[in-house]
């Protein structure tokens, strides 16, 4: 998906639909705690750290960079490198954010600190 | 129902607003049922912060201080960058019901779209990355 600057805002439930997506899958979840922990990378190296093939790997960095979770730059040796793009991860949080709040439990002890 | 920006609640307590207000702003009430511990500077614009056994903590911006009716403020989204500017804002409104107080919690501001202002701040820290990783090196290099 792209969003032009003047066209409507990114939608937040799309973009948090995305991250899901992508970490639903373990390959996929693996390339992106590569990155996380390694930092930049190429499709090589991470072949190298994967139990798949290169091909594979291609397929999964395609999908990551079409849902924005990675950008490629130019590495050494004209070989693409991989960056993760923590933006959508952070509107992902977002969404996890709500759902981890926890009023009813912080309400139930109000009540009980309040009753006892 | 898509993604959530809004949390409501709302409990029956069997005390008077006044005691309930108590146990919402004071150091001492908090710290009983909210964190594990609290410091609280109560007036718009003070800052609280609570303080949870096993070393998470939340900084508050006291927003609005209404005794003993409305008690507001801000604080980080969890799991945000602590630089990140986006909060949600917390409101409890204390309403006599019988000898007791209805109260309502509300929480909004979850879905709150990455602005621009966020993007410039998202890429400023970036760049503030790049350039402290470069004086590091700089620094290393002239050692």
């Amino acid at each position: 998906m792209n969003w032009s600057p003047t066209s409507m805002p990114p939608d937040n439930e799309a973009i948090a639909e995305q991250v899901f997506v992508a970490l639903a899958d373990p390959t996929r979840r693996s390339i992106l705690a590569a990155l996380a922990t390694g930092g930049p990378a190429t499709a090589t190296d991470l072949a190298g750290g994967l139990p798949i093939s290169r091909q594979a790997i291609a397929k999964h960095l395609a999908v990551l960079a079409q849902a924005g979770l990675l950008t490629a730059e130019p590495g050494e040796r004209r070989r693409v490198r991989y960056r993760l793009r923590s933006a959508p991860m952070q509107v992902a949080q977002q969404f996890l954010a709500a759902l981890a709040r926890d009023w009813d439990g912080s309400l139930d002890a109000l009540k009980s600190h309040l009753e006892r | 129902m898509g993604f959530p920006d809004r949390i409501e609640r709302t409990v029956e307590i069997a005390h008077p607003p006044g005691t309930v207000w108590t146990a919402l702003t004071t150091a001492e009430g908090l710290g009983a049922w909210f964190g594990n511990e609290a410091t609280i500077d109560l007036r718009p614009g003070g800052s609280a912060r609570m303080t949870w056994t096993g070393g998470h903590t939340a900084d508050l911006r006291i927003e609005r201080v209404d005794e003993p009716m409305v008690f507001g403020f801000t604080w980080q989204i969890y799991g945000l960058p602590e630089d990140d500017p986006r909060r949600t804002y917390v409101e409890f409104t204390l309403e006599p019901a019988g000898g007791g107080t209805r109260l309502t919690v509300v929480e909004t501001g979850f879905a709150q779209l990455p602005e621009d202002a966020y993007r410039k701040a998202y890429d400023g820290n970036t760049d503030g990355w790049a350039k402290e990783l470069g004086e590091l090196v700089a620094y290393l290099d002239a050692a």
